[in-house]
């Protein structure tokens, strides 16, 4: 079956992102006052063939883990999609 | 001694890096291509600045897997001397040469400018020509050098004396913790750093100050194999 895992990526709780804190001020100038935090990421779309839905998961987290993302300061959550011919 | 400056696709200061160890060191240095597997005849692996695989992803993160990184982590290993600089050290905290890693600047913005760093470690193949404590000015050029390691790591670094270069005065360009602008691995043969010592080889570059890097290298090197 063919899936799609679409991956979000974003840094962990414990590392500074600037460019959130830059959103952040930027909503709260614009009157967006209810605006307590913003965490800028990123977002992949992974096309691939695989035997089955456990095998999907074990790719998606190898890849994640290998190039993905750096696990020193990134997290990440993703969601499986089977693509249908 | 014999010098490998690694090219990647995107690497833009490999050949001021040569131009740099013939400058200062005398010795022969070898422009090489990502895709070469063995080098294993070198004793000095230099990875350079620049934009490797256009920093897809995250910087370092492609070129951390391109054939010739096995190569510099079997060289390392074997105790050659590694130096990274700027994307190299990216490239090389990517590869888990080193720990920790480069996060965005916090001001957002591209920093360009004679940076002012202290020598925290004056006794490492890389710094022996350098006083402890000397402050000495080595230009930076980087987007993304905001080191991060988390608190366990940092002790860790303070313990071995793997912190080589901080940024002096207070003045932290890019919100590194700890100021840390250069890091050793725990053996002291692998350095990564984002100022760039090979643009501080000359007066006329505005600072000569990184030769000292280069010919620590050298006298280093001599006294480990006993040639004069």
């Amino acid at each position: 079956m063919k899936v799609q895992a679409k991956i979000f990526v974003t840094l962990k709780g414990s590392v500074l992102d600037p460019q959130g804190v830059a959103v952040t001020k930027a909503l709260h100038a614009m009157k967006y006052e209810q605006v307590e935090d913003v965490r800028v990421g990123k977002y992949l779309e992974v096309v691939f063939d695989v035997e089955n839905d456990s095998q999907a998961h074990e790719l998606v987290a190898k890849m994640c883990d290998q190039l993905l993302t750096n696990p020193v300061i990134e997290k990440y959550t993703y969601e499986l999609v089977e693509v249908l011919a | 001694m014999k010098a490998a400056v690694i090219s990647f696709p995107g690497s833009n200061c490999d050949q001021d890096a040569i131009k740099a160890i013939v400058s200062t060191m005398q010795i022969e240095a070898d422009l090489v291509w990502h895709a070469h597997t063995d080098l294993s005849s070198y004793d000095l692996i230099l990875v350079p600045g620049g934009f490797s695989y256009g920093d897809y992803l995250r910087s370092g993160a492609i070129a951390r897997f391109s054939p010739v990184m096995e190569a510099v982590a079997n060289e390392a290993q074997r105790g050659k001397f590694v130096i990274g600089i700027c994307n190299g050290f990216q490239i090389l905290t990517e590869a888990g040469l080193l720990p920790g890693a480069l996060r965005r600047n916090e001001s957002l913005q591209f920093q360009c400018e004679m940076a002012h760093l202290v020598v925290e470690n004056a006794s490492t193949p890389f710094t022996a020509n350098y006083h402890f404590r000397e402050e000495i000015i080595i230009p930076i050029a980087h987007g993304e050098g905001n080191y991060y390691a988390d608190e366990a790591t940092l002790d860790e670094l303070v313990q071995n004396d793997q912190i080589v270069f901080r940024y002096a005065d207070g003045h932290n360009p890019n919100g590194s913790v700890g100021s840390i602008a250069g890091i050793v691995n725990k053996k002291g043969n692998v350095l990564g750093m984002m100022p760039h010592p090979e643009r501080a080889v000359h007066t006329l570059l505005g600072s000569d100050d990184g030769s000292k890097l280069f010919t620590s290298m050298l006298t280093t090197w001599r006294e480990m194999h006993g040639v004069r």
